[in-house]
């Protein structure tokens, strides 16, 4: 891939206080990593090695006790219109309609009402939601509601997607319908996008490239470019023979299926 | 077939209740004369309502009634609305909550209405000390049910508007305040007839008006009927307030799902 970096982060490192203790933990350790523009990277890993931390950096939501994330070339010190971000948790506030939730984004950036609509009902029709627009979430299945989520992290019109898990709360059925339309969906929009997920299969049917960090202080201990076709179509990948070898070096490289594994002591 | 079955249960409890109700009040009608019971005791149902017809011509009820009610709104909104702001104000600043959280905790257990006494000996006879046992009492539910909710909020919610670049007050009317209206509205409920208890307390230890002022003249001139005229009306306003958050609760709470009048 080429073209400009649009996601870089700089040696980063985070270091929490123990609870309880005056000893700190260092979360993320020297985690350096860039995202070319209409690049989607996974971020694979065990738990609690500071994944979500490097998210909440390049949102802007926390600054790093080291090093520092860049969008656009622009040191992150706060949150900023650039990046979105999108959790397992769809976050649909439940007094909004679809639309207005969808809106909610645009809404803070105080856009002016006609094209905040636009651009709503643009998004929803593109996720065959446009007839659940009234809708109050309550009303809503789970997958429809990540959908929502998604629409409504697309519709600050960001350059950078941050994406937690997204699709780790919905059945396996639905998590691929869903996987579709975002792959689609980023495709089409040429964003840049970097994930978290614990689904390896996810990481591989995604992404142009898997990171893969270390337990807890986190690092990035390797790097895999996923040489397939068709990043826009992740269920014909899914059906790829070398889905599998991916896979395999994967797991291999998160220790899995050996006696070693397990929660870090004092994980979370 | 779960709608049709609710339907229906509702449809028997309904009936269930209105026949309880035809029994109460034959009860009250014919058991005092069948068991013996003195009318000064326990007045039959009829002498009640004729009670009520002579209190309307001659002890002014309706006035009564309205001076109560008026109280117990003025009481109701003022104490909700102090609760509701200094519920928002604790639960945004933790300093804050944790240097008033004890005397909080000591106002909320000692009795409210044990100050009426005191009040009335700052304000004198006049309404403003029912008013003010009334805000007293109306206050807590409210305050801790916002301040609560308003802790509760999922900090990933404010995350979320806050890397959408929202000030703090954005943060307060577009998450905030509306996470915070379905506990406000349960603290509501329970201030509407907390708001009554407030007043009439008031009432019966001084002043000329009021229904709380017409029990303790009742009771005075050994009137049972009026005495039982008085708690019926109190029961009226208090039941007509609570309606009314009701009411107003399931307006702005629409979005809730199949919210019904369960709580009742």
């Amino acid at each position: 891939m080429s073209g400009p970096v649009r996601l870089e982060y700089r040696s980063v490192t985070m270091h929490f206080a123990a609870s309880g203790g005056q000893k700190t933990i260092t979360a993320v350790s020297e985690v350096s990593l860039a995202v070319r523009d209409g690049e989607v990277v996974s971020l694979i890993g065990p738990s609690g090695c500071g994944k979500s931390t490097l998210l909440n950096v390049g949102a802007g939501l926390v600054a790093p006790s080291a090093g520092a994330a860049f969008v656009d070339g622009e040191r992150v010190e706060g949150p900023n219109a650039h990046v979105a971000f999108m959790l397992q948790k769809d976050l649909l506030l439940p007094w909004r309609t679809v639309a207005e939730n969808v809106m909610f984004g645009v809404e803070i950036q105080r856009l002016p009402k006609a094209e905040r609509q636009a651009r709503a009902q643009a998004l929803l029709a593109a996720f065959n939601l446009a007839e659940f627009s009234g809708r109050y979430p309550y009303q809503l299945s789970g997958g429809m509601r990540q959908r929502v989520a998604l629409a409504r992290t697309l519709a600050v019109d960001p350059s950078v997607l941050l994406l937690d898990e997204p699709f780790s709360a919905v059945d396996a059925q639905t998590r691929m319908v869903l996987q579709r339309d975002l792959a689609k969906t980023l495709r089409r929009a040429g964003k840049t996008a970097l994930l978290i997920t614990h689904d390896l299969l996810e990481a591989v049917t995604l992404s142009d490239r898997v990171l893969v960090m270390s337990r807890r202080p986190g690092r990035i201990i390797d790097e895999i470019a996923i040489d397939l076709p068709q990043r826009e179509n992740p269920i014909a990948r899914r059906q790829d023979a070398r889905v599998h070898a991916y896979v395999g070096r994967l797991m291999e490289r998160l220790d899995i299926g050996h006696a070693t594994l397990g929660e870090p002591p004092g994980g979370s | 077939m779960a709608v049709p079955q609710k339907a229906s249960q509702m449809r028997r409890g309904m009936a269930a209740s209105a026949a309880l109700l035809v029994v109460f009040l034959a009860a009250w009608q014919w058991g005092p004369g069948a068991l013996s019971v003195p009318s000064f005791i326990l007045p039959p149902l009829s002498m009640v309502f004729d009670e009520a017809l002579r209190m309307w011509q001659v002890n002014h009820l309706l006035l009564h009634t309205g001076v109560t009610t008026a109280e117990v709104l003025a009481g109701f909104l003022l104490g909700s609305l102090l609760g509701a702001v200094f519920g928002y104000l604790l639960g945004m600043s933790p300093t804050a909550e944790l240097a008033l959280s004890p005397y909080i905790l000591a106002l909320q257990i000692a009795p409210k209405v044990a100050f009426a006494p005191l009040f009335i000996l700052w304000m004198g006879f006049t309404v403003y000390p029912k008013i003010l046992v009334a805000v007293l009492i109306v206050f807590f539910p409210v305050m801790v049910n916002v301040l609560t909710a308003v802790r509760g909020v999922d900090p990933d919610l404010v995350n979320l508007a806050r890397a959408f670049k929202a000030s703090r007050a954005q943060i307060f009317w577009k998450i905030e305040f509306p996470a915070s209206l379905p506990p406000m509205f349960a603290g509501l409920r329970i201030g509407s007839t907390l708001a009554v208890v407030g007043v009439v307390v008031g009432e019966l230890v001084g002043g000329n008006a009021g229904l709380g002022y017409l029990l303790s003249f009742g009771e005075g001139q050994a009137n049972t009927p009026m005495v039982f005229v008085s708690i019926l009306m109190l029961t009226l306003v208090g039941s007509v307030a609570y309606l009314a958050v009701i009411v107003v609760e399931q307006r702005v709470l629409h979005y809730m799902p199949a919210r019904a009048l369960e709580a009742m």
